[in-house]
């Protein structure tokens, strides 16, 4: 069974194996507002936990986007750099943002679940 | 100070505005729909503004005042008809730009709207230049709400008869609830509309109404997209103390008979005008999805410094990012290579003409 967490920068992260897929929640995508642009890391880049992995781009600003854990990236999600809007439609499924190796499992046990997740964006929200 | 609310708070509420605040008022910078939605929905159908944290400065005087207001502003107030507007600036003595601003002539004076985060410093510049001797009155009693979109015209006029038969830049008294109010068709979208000036007991049933009619209310953040794609400027973005009107590309609303003339600024001006100026306000269009947001640096072929945004998002009617910016004055002509650095990278970037967005101003009704 896959595993999803969820990081205080508002990304879910769902582990396969060792295969990590990574992108931002609907809570985050409700604060950003619409998305127009989005930016990813390369493939075979290696990204460090709480590093810098891409970046969103709302009408308003710019976010950064982090990675929740370490790893090699290993695809990237083209349909939303194509047509970022996918990303307020679909955030914790199709609009994925990147897939990593994970290198290190246990960077996951700091991460919340989904309930302690919930609890932090409403808390955040407030 | 404690944040200030508009007649029209409990409506943006109501409306499901998020709130957020603007030069000292709490202010809708979005509805439910969204910005992209709520910029589509003024550009095809109509949409509702409140800018009653503008300023509403009414002036009252005659021909003394009309004399004493050129010596302040480059506008040809000598020749504006009783009800018809113009676009200005109040300048400093360098010629730098301290509001933009558009004056009308009323029956018994001046009205001029000046921007939230500007008007108390302007209307206590103003008042000293005029040495007191005119009756000044920044009104807050009254709300300001503007309405654009091709559809505007026919969703006023059911609610307000009459007003479609002004002409763009022009304004009259018409009465609504009993009580008079004060219309000019003008507007910050790039659409044909109107701005209503009505007190604050009468706007939240007017807009109201305007709804019924099919009209919405759009947030500040659909404004600065409307307005961006219009290639018109923000003051304190776009425009600032330490930027003219010539280098603003505003060239076009400092009439010729004035430029002779004295007024604040003046020698500045008819410096610029004689020997040009050496940066200017541009219109940029990135070649690729990337936004370049106000102060990214603009650079040229050679990885010289020439230039910095002042504007810049995602165009949600033009679907393409767009800026705007000031760039060396060589380098301002239209399809020059230029680039932005965004997050480390050189990102090439074309100078284009203003509007991204053609206009849709309706000149009056005979002439469509």
């Amino acid at each position: 069974m896959s595993e999803v967490k969820y990081s205080k920068e508002h990304e879910w992260i769902k582990l396969d194996g060792e295969e990590a897929t990574i992108g931002i929640t609907k809570h985050a995508t409700e604060m950003l507002g619409d998305i127009v642009f989005a930016e990813l890391p390369e493939k075979g880049s290696n990204v460090e936990k709480d590093g810098t992995a891409g970046v969103v781009e709302s009408t308003k600003a710019a976010s950064d986007v982090y990675t929740p854990v370490s790893g090699e990236v290993i695809d990237t999600n083209q349909m939303i750099v194509d047509d970022p809007s996918k990303i307020n439609e679909d955030p914790e499924e199709s609009a994925w943002f990147f897939k990593l190796k994970i290198k290190d499992k246990t960077e996951m046990d700091s991460l919340m679940n989904k309930e302690e997740y919930e609890k932090f964006a409403k808390e955040a929200s407030a | 100070m404690s944040i200030k609310k508009t007649s029209l708070n409990n409506l943006h509420i109501k409306y499901g505005a998020k709130l957020v605040e603007f030069a000292g008022y709490q202010m809708p910078i979005q509805y439910k729909d969204g910005i992209i939605q709520e910029h589509k929905y003024t550009r095809s159908h109509s949409g509702i503004f409140d800018v009653s944290h503008m300023g509403q400065l009414f002036i009252l005087g005659g021909d003394d005042l009309t004399n004493d207001l050129e010596k302040i502003f480059p506008a040809d107030l000598k020749k504006l008809k009783t009800n018809q507007s113009k676009y200005s600036f109040l300048m400093n003595n360098k010629g730098g730009i301290q509001d933009d601003l558009i004056i009308t002539k009323t029956s018994d004076g001046f009205l001029i709207i000046l921007n939230a985060a500007c008007k108390y410093n302007d209307y206590e510049v103003i008042k000293s230049k005029l040495d007191n001797k005119y009756k000044l009155n920044l009104d807050d009693s009254l709300s300001l709400i503007a309405l654009q979109g091709p559809e505007a015209k026919n969703v006023l006029n059911k609610v307000i008869p009459g007003c479609n038969n002004l002409k763009f830049m022009n304004g009259d008294n018409f009465i609504y609830n009993d009580e008079k109010v004060y219309i000019t068709r003008s507007g910050y979208t790039g659409e044909d509309g109107f701005e209503i000036s009505m007190k604050h007991s009468d706007a939240e049933t007017f807009v109201e109404s305007l709804i019924k009619n099919g009209s919405r209310l759009i947030g500040l953040g659909a404004r600065d997209t409307l307005r961006m794609e219009a290639g018109l400027c923000l003051y304190g973005n776009d425009l600032d103390n330490d930027t003219s009107p010539i280098e603003a590309n505003l060239k076009w609303a400092i009439p010729k008979s004035r430029i002779e003339t004295e007024f604040v600024g003046s020698e500045v001006l008819k410096n610029q005008f004689q020997s040009g100026v050496k940066k200017l306000r541009v219109g940029i269009k990135p070649d690729s999805k990337v936004i370049a947001r106000g102060n990214t640096k603009i650079y040229n072929d050679k990885n010289q410094e020439i230039g910095k945004v002042t504007s810049g998002t995602f165009g949600p009617s033009v679907e393409h990012p767009i800026a705007m910016g000031y760039v060396d004055n060589s380098y301002s002509t239209v399809n020059t290579k230029i680039f932005l650095e965004v997050r480390g990278k050189k990102i090439p970037a074309n100078i284009c003409n203003l509007p991204f967005y053609k206009k849709n101003y309706v000149k009056g009704e005979i002439n469509v």
